[in-house]
């Protein structure tokens, strides 16, 4: 048993070689489009995307900064009312009802979106029944909020699945001993829940990060017009232009947003081991 | 006392009837679109219902059967080409011995790690030379590599959750290491096989980045008919294609536990 198993290098090979085929090499296809010119290291094409693009590299870091922060709070609350709260028809409602949009697809839900939060939208169209707002109040929110009500209403779910299954398999004697001294239970959600579950919360969060990042459909379904995120100036650059070099410099600068994330969730796993 | 109490359930209603609407009116939204004939401002319904769209969309010979058949298609073709891969190799890395274990399972997840259109727009520039763009071959080749990680990680889980002990016990009575595979293994491995190949069947028929950059427009699969009829402004077509595209993520939604046991799904990406 203690040596390598050559049959089982044989049975992964197949499989890796699919990731070096279809990753790895465009992978380097894309760093090596984006740092070169004329077969010399350059860093034009960066000079380029930032001069073109510098509000959408912005605006797309912020969406999705926003996005992962609604996400946090809104998984938590759904996540935290699953384990604390004492009113069984509540948690039976909303654990019937906040896993819908789990596997449904984001061009899926750019589609529902788009009808959605239009400004004659089903939306505004309650609010104004309602008598919530005038008729005449009633705005469009095809825009950056459409895009981060869209990446909140398709990722909460995922984030929240996972953080009440953390929740759930954690020890309930410190909840019921805090509850006993007299803690209401969003300080028992805060200080004692929150930090047991904080890693599975982090990496549920940086997949998600990661995601958003990655998805193209609901920025150019839900958010027509400028700024918009740097996946949709990509397709553009390629589409109109066939412009590879500021694709792929837009590219490498995605993959930089993506590597924050990755050293965020690296940094928090080391002072965890340490502490 | 009461009256708080009673204030207490009423809030509690109101925010599960928020949560409801939040989450179920985009979708009630899309099933509208679906029914309507004509709908324009400033009517808060449809003008006229009906389901005129939906025989256009189900004719026989119309674009929107062509896309649902492509999809399926395409995304069968996928689980297979998947299975082929992931069966050996969650094997192995369940089961044998292999050095740098982890910077593999980790290599199968590199796909999913990186923003995807940044890979996609090379893998179609790689294929356009190969002169794979715009095939069926090359679509699923994307699907592929993209839902290996579901594929291989829970195959991995699946196989280390079956009990080393049968397999020992086949392999005791006689059976040769391909048959304890076969006859043990394999089929106590089943349902958890059966998931990822559902997963991966899903995550293929969903998959809109990858068909977007090397399959169109030559191979239109139903995400990209979706995408085109709502650009078109056709919102009929377009609700009545993702009302398509979501039926089957909802039932596997409501039945994942069931083939995703807690023993399997708690040792996947280990």
């Amino acid at each position: 048993m203690r040596r390598v198993s050559l049959t089982g290098l044989a049975l992964v090979a197949p499989a890796l070689a699919v990731v070096a085929a279809l990753f790895l090499y465009p992978l380097s296809y894309s760093l090596v489009a984006a740092f070169t010119r004329d077969g010399a290291f350059s860093l034009a094409h960066f000079d380029k995307a930032f001069e073109l693009y510098s509000t959408d590299i912005a605006f797309t870091l912020m969406i999705v900064l926003v996005s992962t922060a609604v996400i946090a709070a809104l998984s938590t609350a759904i996540a935290g009312t699953l384990t604390l709260s004492e009113t069984p028809w509540l948690i039976a409602a909303l654990k019937a009802l906040y896993r819908w949009p789990l596997f449904i697809p984001f061009i899926v839900a750019a589609q529902c979106m788009r009808t959605f939060l239009a400004k004659n939208g089903l939306m505004n169209n309650t609010f104004v029944s309602l008598g919530l707002i005038e008729p005449l109040q009633a705005t469009s929110f095809l825009d950056w909020r459409g895009i981060v009500v869209t990446f909140a209403w398709k990722q909460t779910p995922f984030v929240a699945l996972l953080l009440a299954g953390a929740m759930a398999s954690l020890d309930r004697a410190t909840i019921e001993a805090a509850r006993n001294l007299g803690a209401g239970r969003l300080r028992i959600l805060i200080e004692i829940v929150l930090p047991q579950v904080g890693r599975t919360l982090m990496v549920a969060l940086v997949l998600s990060f990661v995601t958003m990042l990655s998805v193209l459909s609901v920025p150019m379904m839900v958010a027509g017009s400028q700024p918009t995120m740097v996946t949709v100036d990509m397709a553009f650059r390629i589409n109109a232009y066939g412009d590879y070099a500021t694709a792929n410099a837009l590219g490498v600068i995605s993959y930089a947003m993506t590597a924050i994330a990755a050293w965020i969730y690296l940094r928090h796993n080391l002072e965890e081991k340490r502490g | 006392m009461n009256a708080r109490l009673l204030l207490a359930t009423a809030a509690k209603i109101a925010a599960i009837a928020l949560i409801a609407f939040a989450i179920l009116g985009p979708l009630a939204n899309l099933a509208l679109w679906a029914f309507a004939e004509r709908w324009y401002a400033p009517f808060k319904l449809p003008v006229t219902w009906g389901t005129r769209y939906w025989e256009v969309v189900f004719r026989p010979t119309g674009d929107a059967m062509a896309s649902l058949a492509m999809s399926v298609w395409i995304a069968i073709a996928t689980v297979i080409v998947s299975l082929a891969l992931s069966v050996p190799a969650g094997y192995a890395l369940a089961r044998l011995r292999l050095p740098a274990r982890t910077l593999i399972m980790i290599a199968f997840l590199m796909p999913q790690a990186f923003p995807s259109v940044a890979i996609y727009i090379n893998v179609a520039r790689i294929f356009y030379e190969l002169g794979l763009a715009g095939t069926v071959t090359g679509v699923v080749l994307v699907h592929v590599a993209h839902g290996l990680v579901y594929s291989v990680w829970i195959a991995a889980a699946a196989f280390a959750a079956v009990d080393r002990d049968l397999e020992l016990a086949a392999r005791n009575i006689g059976a040769s290491p391909l048959q304890a595979f076969w006859s043990v293994t394999l089929p106590l491995a089943a349902p958890g096989v059966m998931a990822s190949a559902i997963f991966v069947f899903l995550e293929s028929l969903d998959e809109f980045t990858g068909a977007f950059f090397v399959g169109a427009p030559q191979v239109t699969t139903l995400p990209l008919l979706l995408y085109n009829a709502s650009m078109g402004g056709n919102y009929q077509i377009a609700s009545i294609t993702a009302l398509i595209l979501l039926v089957p993520s909802v039932v596997f939604m409501l039945f994942i536990e069931r083939f995703l046991r807690a023993d399997v799904l708690a040792k996947v990406g280990r």
